[in-house]
C-alpha cells in the first residue's frame, strides 16, 4: 500500500464543498427564464379517465398526454420467458393505475403558481376496483391492472426440484410465512429535473438528480425519438440515490418535451409527498418457506414460494422482475444444501412500480432465510449460530458454485460468524438472559449472515434481456500539460466518494498527488458511456477501468521519459510522480511538458495518441464479486409497550481489498441505518382502495440519530481472485442484514413468551399484539 | 407542497392584531408555525391573511401573579426548557418542555400556539391539564378566562372563536409537597406521542389529577385515583393497576383497541412512577 493509494483512509476530497454547503445540486441550477412544473396526480388508484377539464385561461400552461404528440411511453421489457410486456405512459393514457400517477403537467413562473393551476384542473374518473394486495392479485377474480394480460402476473419463475425424498428423510420440517412491508426510499435530496433546449447546439440539456446519466440519455432518446447526440444529460451533485435515482422517470420525459416546445427552461423538484406517495416504492415481498433438516441442524432442502408486489408498471431499465427473478437465485444465501425449489411471482397491483433499493431483493431474502435458520434452531433446541455453522459454505470450498449456480469468488464465511459471536459475546448474553433485567425488559441476541453479489456484468444481465446490459466499463484519462491528471468515468457518485477513491487508484499506479488529480463525471458530454452507478459496481468496474487507463498512460509516459533518460522504456519505473531510469529521473510534469510543449524532444516512435487514453475493463470473470458479512444485534424489548432498543450492534464484513476503509465504514453505517429503518420503522401501508397511508415523514418513520446505535465494525479482507487489486463491491451490504439480525434478536428475547414475529418492520403494535395473542393461546391450551 | 398566496402581517400590539382579525375573516394566527407551517404547505389551510403575533411584547412576557405564573402565549418551549421562565411547578414545566419534539421545533414553537392547536398528541395540553391551568383570552367582543379543561372541545377543537386570541396561560403555583409526573410513548425521538400519561399528586393534601392521551381523541382526566389503583392509593405507585386503568379509559368513552389502551395505561403508570421517584 502506498501512503495515499489503495487502502488509505483518505479524507474525502468532495467533503470540502459538501461540508461548507457549496455542493451544486439540481435545485441550485437556475437558468434564465426558467419556469416550474407541478403535476396533476391521480387521487385514485385505478380508474378510467372520462375527462380532463380546466379553465380556458390555463390553455398553454396545462398539458396532458394528447399534447405530447409523438412522445413514446417508457417501456422496460425483460427477455425472461413469459415476461408480460407493458408500457408506462409518461402522462396517463385514458386510465390511471396507481395513486400519484401523473395526469397533466402544469407550468408556471413558480412552483406555488403551478400548484395553483393543479388545483384548477378537474379530472372525471370512472373508478375501477383497486388491486391492493399482491396475493389477491394472483386470484383469477381480481380486477386487472393491465387488461390485455388476462391476469396480474408480470412474471412467474420456477426453480424445480423433487422434494419428496427429502420430506421422507428429514428429521424436522419447519414452515413459516414472511412479509416485508412496502417501503419508500428517502434520499435527503429527492428527484429533480431542469431541462433546457440549446438552440445553438440543437441539443436538449437535462440536469437530473440521477445515478445513471447515460441510461437516462438512452431512455430519453427512445421516448422522444431524438438522436443521442441531441441530448446531453448532466447529473450534478446528487444527494443520495439508493436505487431510486437509477430509473428513467416519466417526469424527465415530460420536462424534456416541455423544454423543447415552450421556448424556456423548465424545472421540477420532487417534494416529499410526491416522493412518498407517488414514486419511490420498494421492498414488498411475501414468502412461504419450508426448510427440511436433520437432527443435527444440517439443512437437507428448502422449498419456497415468493411473491413480490411489483406495482403497476415496469420501471426502466431494471424492469418489473428485478426483485422476484433475483429472489429465486439468491434465497439459498451463504448456505450449502442439496435440494432447492422456488416458485416466484411478480404480481402487478395498483401501487407505484417497485424500484431497486440498496440491497435490492437481498434484504427480503436475507430476512426470510435467516429467520428460517432461527426457526429451525428453535425447533431442534439448538443455538442458532450452531445451525448456521453447520450449513455455511466452507472456505476450502471457494470458489464455490452454489445450488443456483452463483459463483462465490472467495471468503471465509464461518470465520466472519465466529468473529461476530465473539464480538457480541454470545456466552455472556446467554448468562445475562438467565437473570431478570432491572427494568423488566427482555433481552435477546440475533445473527444474520449474507453474501452480496456485486459488479455482476454481461454474462448475468444478458440473460435477463432488460434494456440495459453492462459491458466493458471505460475510463478516459488525460495527463494535462502541467502534469495533472483528468479522469473521466461514466458512472456517477451519489455519495460514494468516487472523486476520492478513483484518485486513490490513479495515485497507486502513477504516484501523482491527489490535489493534481481531478475526476470528471456526471455529464454525458464529457464521459464514456456507462450503465452508471448501481449494483455496487463502481469500485470494481470504474476502478478497474481507471487502473487499466493508468497502466497504459504509464507506458506512454515511460517511453517519453526513456528518451530523455537515455535508457529503454522498460528500464523506467514510476514512483511518487517521477519516472526513474538507471541514470536519472524526470517528473511527470516534465514528461507532460515535453508532449505538449516540446514535441521536438519526443522519441521518433512515440505513440501519436499521446497522453490521453481511453481504456476499457471487465473482471476476468464477470459473474460478480461476493462480499459478505455477519451481523449481530443485541436488543432489549419492553413487553408492555413493544418498544425495542438496540443495545449493541456488530458487523463483521469482508469486502475484499478495501480502497478506502473509511468510506467503507461510512457505507456500512449508512446502510445499516437504513436496515434498522426496514427492521423497526419504515412502512408504507395501503388501504383496500390502494391509497397510500403515509404521506409525510411524520407518518413514514425514518430512523434518526437517536434510533441508530453506535455500531462496532470489523473488517476481513479476502481479495477477489477476479478483479483488479482484489476489490469487491460493498456498498449495499449494510442495508441487507439488519432486519434479519434485529428480528432474530427480538424473537430470541420473546421466545420464552412463545412469540415469533415474521414481518418487517417489527413495530411496537406488532410486538404487543403478538404477545397478547401468545397469551390467549396459552390460556386456551390451559 | 407550496402554500396558496396569502398576506402576512406582524402587528406589535394586541389591539392591532385584533383589528386585523376583524378586517379579514379568512385569517390565521401564526404563533411559531411549527404545525401551521406544514399545514400551509400541504394546503390543508388556505388563509387570505397570516397574523404573526410573536412580536407582541405582552405575549412573550412572563409575570408572577402570586398564586400563579402568567406565561405569555408566545413564550417558546425553548424559553421554558432553558429556565428563562421562572418555575413554580417543582421543575415539571421545564422537564416537559425539554421533551417536546426537537430543539429546532422548541426554538420556534410556543405554548399558546400548541394549546390553540389542541392536538391530543402534543405535550402541553396533557401536561397543563393536571396543573389546572387557566387561559386568558381576549377578542373583538371582550376578554375572558377559561380553565384548560373547558377550553378543549375535542381533538384539535377549542373554545376559541375566530374573533379571539389566546394571550396568556396562568399556571397555578404548585405546593412544595406536590409531585408531578409525565411520560410519553412515541415511535422515535421528536415524534408526536402515541400515548401520554401526566399526573399531579400532593401526598400532603391528597389532591390528585391524572391525564391520559393518545391517538386522535381528546385527553381523559381522572380527578380521583379510585379506579386506577388497586388499593386506591397513589402513594404506592406500584399499586397502579393497568387492567383497571384500561377499563376506566373504556368507561370514559375512549374508543381504542387493546394496544392503544395498553400503551396509554403504561404511560399513566410510568408517569406515576416518575412523579413518585426520588
Amino acid at each position: 500500500m502506498k501512503k495515499d493509494g489503495i487502502g488509505a483512509r483518505l479524507i474525502r476530497k468532495e467533503d470540502d464543498r459538501y461540508m461548507r454547503g457549496r455542493g451544486q445540486f439540481v435545485g441550485d441550477i437556475k437558468p434564465a427564464g426558467m419556469q416550474d412544473a407541478a403535476f396533476v396526480r391521480s387521487p385514485v388508484a385505478h380508474a378510467s379517465i372520462r375527462a380532463i377539464k380546466f379553465p380556458d385561461a390555463l390553455k398553454g400552461h396545462v398539458f396532458s398526454l394528447a399534447d405530447l404528440k409523438g412522445v413514446q411511453p417508457i417501456t422496460a421489457v425483460s427477455g425472461l420467458p413469459g415476461f408480460k410486456r407493458s408500457s408506462q405512459p409518461v402522462l396517463a393514457d385514458k386510465k390511471v393505475r396507481h395513486v400519484g400517477e401523473m395526469i397533466a403537467m402544469c407550468i408556471a413562473p413558480s412552483r406555488a403558481e403551478a400548484e395553483d393551476m393543479v388545483a384548477q384542473v378537474e379530472v372525471e374518473f370512472d373508478e375501477l376496483p383497486a388491486v391492493y394486495d399482491m396475493l389477491k392479485a394472483r386470484d383469477a377474480e381480481t380486477a386487472l391492472v393491465h387488461e390485455e394480460w388476462g391476469d396480474n402476473i408480470f412474471l412467474e419463475t420456477l426453480v424445480d426440484d423433487d422434494m419428496k425424498a427429502v420430506e421422507k428423510t428429514a428429521a424436522v420440517k419447519v414452515t413459516r410465512e414472511f412479509n416485508t412491508s412496502r417501503q419508500c426510499m428517502c434520499p435527503i435530496e429527492g428527484r429533480g429535473v431542469v431541462a433546457e433546449w440549446d438552440s445553438r447546439l440543437e441539443q436538449l440539456t437535462v440536469h437530473s438528480s440521477t445515478q445513471m446519466p447515460h441510461i437516462v440519455r438512452s431512455g430519453l432518446a427512445e421516448c422522444l425519438d431524438l438522436d443521442h447526440g441531441a441530448i446531453r444529460v448532466i447529473a450534478p451533485d446528487v444527494g443520495g440515490g439508493f436505487g431510486f435515482k437509477g430509473i428513467l422517470l416519466p417526469e424527465e420525459v415530460c420536462l424534456s418535451w416541455a423544454a423543447m416546445h415552450l421556448g424556456h427552461p423548465v424545472r421540477w423538484l420532487e417534494d416529499r409527498r410526491e416522493n412518498l406517495t407517488a414514486s419511490a416504492n420498494c421492498r414488498e415481498h411475501h414468502y412461504v418457506v419450508t426448510a427440511y433438516a436433520d437432527n443435527e441442524g444440517k439443512l437437507l432442502g428448502l422449498d419456497a414460494e415468493a411473491t413480490v408486489d411489483s406495482g403497476a408498471y415496469s420501471a426502466y431499465p431494471f424492469s418489473a422482475c428485478l426483485e422476484a427473478a433475483q429472489v429465486a437465485s439468491i434465497l439459498p444465501g451463504v448456505y450449502d444444501f442439496p435440494h432447492y425449489r422456488c416458485h416466484t411471482f411478480s404480481a402487478s397491483t395498483n401501487k407505484p412500480p417497485i424500484l431497486p433499493y440498496r440491497g435490492v431483493a437481498r434484504t427480503g431474502v436475507c430476512f426470510a432465510m435467516e429467520l428460517m435458520i432461527d426457526a429451525v434452531a428453535r425447533e431442534l433446541g439448538m443455538e442458532p449460530t450452531d445451525v448456521r455453522m453447520k450449513n455455511l459454505v466452507q472456505p476450502e470450498q471457494m470458489p464455490f458454485d452454489n445450488i443456483t449456480n452463483k459463483h462465490f469468488d472467495s471468503g471465509d464465511y464461518p470465520e466472519a460468524l465466529r468473529r461476530a459471536i465473539e464480538a457480541i459475546d454470545l456466552k455472556a448474553i446467554r448468562k445475562r438472559q438467565k437473570k431478570t433485567e432491572h427494568d423488566g425488559r427482555k433481552v435477546g441476541v440475533g445473527f444474520a449472515v449474507y453474501c452480496e453479489q456485486a459488479a455482476h456484468g454481461t454474462s448475468i444481465y444478458a440473460g435477463w434481456g432488460i434494456p440495459m446490459v453492462p459491458g466493458h466499463e471505460q475510463a478516459n484519462m488525460r495527463l494535462t500539460p502541467d502534469g495533472g491528471l483528468e479522469i473521466r468515468i461514466g458512472a456517477h457518485s451519489h455519495g460514494q466518494g468516487h472523486e476520492t477513491t478513483m484518485s486513490q487508484v490513479a495515485h497507486e499506479i502513477l504516484g501523482i498527488a491527489h490535489d493534481k488529480i481531478k475526476l470528471v463525471h456526471g455529464d454525458t458530454a464529457y464521459t464514456p458511456y456507462s450503465t452508471g452507478t448501481w449494483g455496487s459496481r463502481c469500485m470494481v468496474m470504474s476502478g478497474g477501468a481507471v487502473a487499466e487507463a493508468c497502466d497504459q498512460l504509464a507506458e506512454r509516459a515511460k517511453a517519453i521519459a526513456a528518451k530523455m533518460l537515455q535508457c529503454k522504456p522498460k528500464e523506467v519505473s514510476l514512483k511518487d510522480g517521477r519516472a526513474i531510469g538507471p541514470n536519472g529521473e524526470l517528473t511527470i510534469e516534465e514528461i507532460a511538458y515535453i508532449w505538449y510543449r516540446k514535441p521536438q524532444d519526443l522519441p521518433a516512435d512515440v505513440n501519436p495518441s499521446g497522453l490521453e487514453v481511453i481504456a476499457g475493463y471487465k473482471p476476468d470473470r464477470d459473474s460478480g464479486t461476493f462480499s459478505y458479512a455477519a451481523h449481530a444485534a443485541l436488543t432489549a424489548v419492553d413487553t408492555l409497550t413493544g418498544e425495542v432498543e438496540i443495545l449493541d450492534y456488530v458487523v463483521v464484513e469482508d469486502g475484499g481489498v478495501l480502497v478506502n476503509p473509511m468510506i467503507v465504514d461510512g457505507q456500512l453505517y449508512g446502510g445499516a441505518a437504513q436496515g434498522i429503518g426496514t427492521a423497526l420503522y419504515e412502512e408504507m401501508p395501503f388501504d383496500t382502495e390502494a391509497q397510500p397511508l403515509a404521506s409525510t415523514l411524520s407518518d413514514y418513520l425514518l430512523p434518526g440519530p437517536t434510533e441508530v446505535p453506535s455500531m462496532r465494525l470489523f473488517h476481513m479482507e479476502t481479495p477477489s481472485p477476479y478483479t483488479r487489486f482484489g476489490v469487491k463491491g460493498i456498498a449495499e451490504g449494510g442495508a441487507i442484514a439488519p432486519p434479519a439480525a434485529i428480528t432474530n434478536a427480538i424473537n430470541d428475547a420473546l421466545a420464552p413468551l412463545g412469540v415469533e414475529l415474521t414481518i418487517s418492520p417489527v413495530t411496537p403494535r406488532r410486538i404487543v399484539e403478538a404477545i397478547a395473542s401468545a397469551d390467549t393461546k396459552k390460556v386456551a391450551a390451559a | 407542497m407550496k402554500p396558496v398566496a396569502f398576506e402576512y402581517e406582524r402587528p406589535r400590539t394586541i389591539d392591532a392584531a385584533l383589528d386585523l382579525l376583524g378586517a379579514e375573516s379568512n385569517s390565521k394566527i401564526l404563533a411559531g408555525g411549527q404545525t401551521l407551517g406544514p399545514m400551509l404547505n400541504l394546503r390543508l389551510v388556505q388563509p387570505g391573511l397570516l397574523i404573526d403575533i410573536t412580536r407582541i411584547p405582552e405575549l412573550v412576557s412572563v409575570s408572577d401573579e402570586g398564586d400563579a405564573l402568567k406565561i405569555g402565549a408566545c413564550v417558546t418551549h425553548a424559553a421554558i426548557e432553558d429556565a428563562r421562565v421562572e418555575d413554580h411547578s417543582n421543575g415539571y414545566l421545564r422537564r416537559v418542555a425539554s421533551g417536546i419534539a426537537y430543539r429546532a421545533v422548541r426554538t420556534r414553537g410556543t405554548l399558546g400556539g400548541s394549546l390553540s392547536h389542541a392536538d391530543p398528541a402534543a405535550d402541553w395540553l396533557s401536561a397543563l391539564l393536571v396543573l389546572k391551568a387557566e387561559l386568558e383570552i381576549t377578542g373583538l367582543d371582550g376578554s375572558r378566562r377559561v380553565v384548560l379543561k373547558n377550553f378543549v372541545r375535542g381533538a384539535m377543537e377549542t373554545d376559541l372563536s375566530p374573533r379571539e386570541l389566546l394571550i396568556a396561560v396562568h399556571v397555578p403555583r404548585s405546593e412544595k409537597t406536590a409531585r408531578h409526573g409525565y411520560y410519553k410513548i412515541c415511535r422515535k425521538t421528536g415524534e408526536f406521542a402515541d400515548a401520554i400519561g401526566a399526573v399531579s399528586f400532593d401526598p400532603g393534601s391528597g389532591a390528585f389529577c391524572m391525564v391520559a392521551a393518545g391517538g386522535s381523541e381528546q385527553p381523559v382526566t381522572f380527578e380521583s385515583p379510585e379506579n386506577l389503583f388497586s388499593q386506591g392509593d397513589p402513594l404506592d405507585p406500584d399499586s397502579f393497576d393497568m387492567p383497571m386503568a384500561m377499563d376506566a379509559l373504556r368507561e370514559a368513552g375512549i374508543e381504542a383497541d387493546n394496544y392503544e389502551l395498553q400503551i396509554r395505561a403504561v404511560a399513566m403508570s410510568r408517569a406515576m412512577q416518575d412523579a413518585m421517584s426520588p
